[in-house]
């Protein structure tokens, strides 16, 4: 399917700290997101995967502009939305909206539910009061919650209930891009699957594209189409979903999908080779910046940044040896 | 089972009082650990985990009523022991304990050696602690760094919880866990804060510990996939009641109560539909009778609500507590 894309993400930076403090030193900046490039086709789910402090939810914020870009350029239908400043950045980027991963802390406790929904389409200009409520309730039952909820307040809903509230916040906008930021943590299982089962109707009711961010490769191998592995700011490899993890060619896929839990049972704790601990984004490492975990590691990757290059079936790989090392199934997947 | 176990919860049955009256959290709780062996306890959020693993403890809140049950520690009734006792002799001694956050668990002000020198002296007695005893639990506690994995032990013990990583903060308390030789170390999620690849690491480390240290382990967690990656044998919970246990191959790919397959069902890795399971759980201030899960269950009967079902064996290593398996009934 050659879908159109809708959002361009061109050599993407983000630097965060680095301002001088009052008193003491200045803090080294780091460079949250360094250098990434992808294209979202429309009504897809691209998932961002990857370990804390890798970037992905600062790249999340910095899409969505309330965290600005340091370099690079981001496109919205073709027009350059990148560049300006926090205020011009969100009106240009209206169309983008983000789901908060802590749902009560998104939600204010003193506020009912309406009135929270109702704040963001005030926000945006949405009037007469009438129509605001007809959207309210469209998009409150649109996520299967009754009208009367409105009324309620965040403490008297179950987590799965505060779920669907934030998700009806973000719709009621009538946004073409979400992006999703760990939009199940803390849920438990049968509740997440069907949070999950009312995002993925979502997309199709309202035709959506979502930027989905989470570090729960279970959730994202059944959601995504695409999905891209981040580690220290950069993307090390995106493919297609079945086939990334069929045969993850990036050494650090690798590691990760061998990593995850899964529900099979005979796995052997032991056989998988797992060494150290991503590095601070303070220091990250010159050239390839997972060489230091990498079990295949050159000279070469020290020396030079691999870049992310396409290979074949959509797929795009950043490892100097991902050719010798061929993309191999992982062992027990 | 025929030899004894290390720890056997027998009918446990705790409600605590609240304003609205008394909250039913644990309704009837089997629980069986082999020795040497890990043995996991799943279940969702209210099913009851902390409570089961508080009372094991010893450390239920005051309003906390024990109503009927045994907890069996080597055939000892922990339940009968005086706080004193359980202080002295059983808690960080014999049973010790791995929390879920790493970062609460250390205080920021001692350094690690401080802290987990701490637990050996108070549990030596006083005949332990001259000279002599605290070299030799400072030897002890450098062995077990090193067992643990952490580079340079003896700096480790003069350095500050805020110079560790997460994953290495967890590794210092599994050597505090393992400091006065327990017999069961309680793990309450302990990789939950942690990325997959440190979480992996982690519990190869429990794994091999409990192997080399002979120590049982309870492992309480939500993940299936956790369970399937470290325990030997897993309990499940719903709403205060144990209703399926045996070996974790059995209970994850022959689920045979409705909740264990449904619940299953749910996770990501098996899920078809994405439909999760209809219903919530019921609160304990007002839980349904019988078995608790029938007010959500596709299979309930009429007998579903009249009184919760005995355990019954339906396969090597595999309990049951369901109507829809009437075999031969173990326990009530």
């Amino acid at each position: 399917m050659a879908e159109r894309v809708i959002l361009e993400v061109e050599n993407l930076e983000t630097r965060l700290g680095g301002e001088r403090r009052l008193l003491g030193r200045a803090r080294p900046p780091v460079r949250a997101v360094a250098g990434v490039s992808l294209a979202l086709r429309e009504n897809e789910i691209l998932g961002i995967v990857g370990e804390s402090g890798c970037g992905k939810s600062t790249l999340g914020r910095t899409i969505l502009g309330i965290q600005r870009e340091t370099a690079g350029t981001i496109r919205l239908d073709g027009r350059t939305v990148s560049g300006l400043g926090p205020r011009e950045a969100r009106r240009a980027r209206r169309d983008i909206q983000y789901l908060h991963q802590d749902a009560a802390a998104a939600l204010d406790p003193w506020w009912s539910i309406g009135r929270s929904l109702e704040e963001a389409l005030v926000i945006s200009g949405v009037g007469p009061r009438a129509e605001r409520r007809a959207r309210i309730d469209r998009m409150l039952a649109a996520v299967g919650l009754e009208p009367a909820l409105r009324r309620r307040y965040p403490h008297e809903l179950s987590g799965g209930q505060l779920r669907r509230v934030t998700l009806a916040r973000v719709l009621v906008l009538a946004p073409r891009i979400v992006i999703l930021d760990e939009p199940t943590s803390g849920l438990d299982l049968s509740v997440q699957a069907t949070v999950l089962g009312l995002i993925r109707a979502l997309l199709t009711e309202f035709r959506l594209t979502y930027l989905f961010i989470s570090h729960d490769l279970s959730v994202v191998r059944q959601m995504c189409d695409r999905i891209a592995i981040m580690y220290l700011g950069r993307i090390v490899e995106l493919a297609d979903a079945r086939r990334l993890f069929e045969t993850p060619a990036h050494p650090y896929t690798r590691m990760l999908l061998e990593a995850a839990p899964r529900l099979a049972t005979g796995q052997d704790l032991g056989a998988l080779p797992i060494h150290g601990e991503p590095p601070s984004p303070t220091a990250v490492p010159s050239g390839c910046a997972f060489r230091t975990r990498c079990p295949h590691a050159v000279a070469l990757c020290a020396e030079a940044l691999p870049e992310l290059e396409p290979v074949a079936d959509g797929r795009a790989v950043a490892c100097h040896r991902w050719r010798d090392l061929g993309a191999a199934p992982v062992a027990s997947a | 089972m025929s030899d004894d176990p290390v720890l056997a919860v027998d009918g446990l049955k705790i409600s605590i009082a609240t304003d609205d009256g008394p909250a039913r959290v644990l309704d009837h709780v089997d629980l069986r650990i082999p020795r040497g062996r890990i043995a996991g306890v799943v279940g969702e959020s209210g099913c009851g985990k902390s409570t089961l693993v508080r009372a094991i403890l010893g450390i239920l809140p005051r309003a906390a009523r024990v109503e009927r049950g045994r907890i069996l520690l080597g055939g000892e009734d922990l339940l009968r022991l005086s706080q004193r006792e359980l202080t002295r002799r059983i808690r960080g001694k014999e049973i010790s304990f791995v929390p879920q956050d790493p970062y609460l668990a250390l205080n920021p002000v001692f350094t690690v050696g401080t802290q987990l020198l701490e637990i050996m002296r108070w549990h030596a007695g006083a005949g332990g602690n001259g000279d002599a005893g605290r070299r030799g639990h400072r030897a002890r506690l450098v062995d077990l760094l090193r067992a643990v994995q952490i580079p340079d032990p003896e700096v480790a013990l003069e350095r500050y919880p805020h110079q560790f990583s997460g994953g290495q903060r967890q590794r210092l308390l599994i050597a505090g866990a393992l400091a006065c030789r327990p017999r069961l170390v309680i793990a309450d999620e302990p990789t939950s804060a942690l990325d997959v690849t440190t979480q992996l690491q982690i519990l190869r480390l429990l794994r091999d510990l409990a192997t080399r240290f002979g120590v049982s382990m309870l492992f309480v967690t939500h993940d299936f996939g956790v369970v399937a990656q470290l325990c030997d044998e897993v309990m499940v919970m719903y709403a205060g009641q144990s209703v399926e246990a045996g070996r974790t191959a059995e209970i994850l790919d022959r689920p045979r109560h409705p909740y264990t397959q449904m619940l299953i069902a749910c996770h990501p890795d098996r899920a078809r539909d994405l439909t999760g399971i209809p219903g919530t759980v019921a609160s304990p201030l007002a839980p349904p009778p019988g078995c608790r899960f029938h007010p959500r269950c596709p299979s309930a009967r009429a007998v579903c609500s009249a009184a919760r079902p005995g355990a019954v064996v339906e396969a090597a290593g595999h309990e049951v507590s369901c109507v829809l398996y009437p075999g031969p009934s173990l326990r009530g």
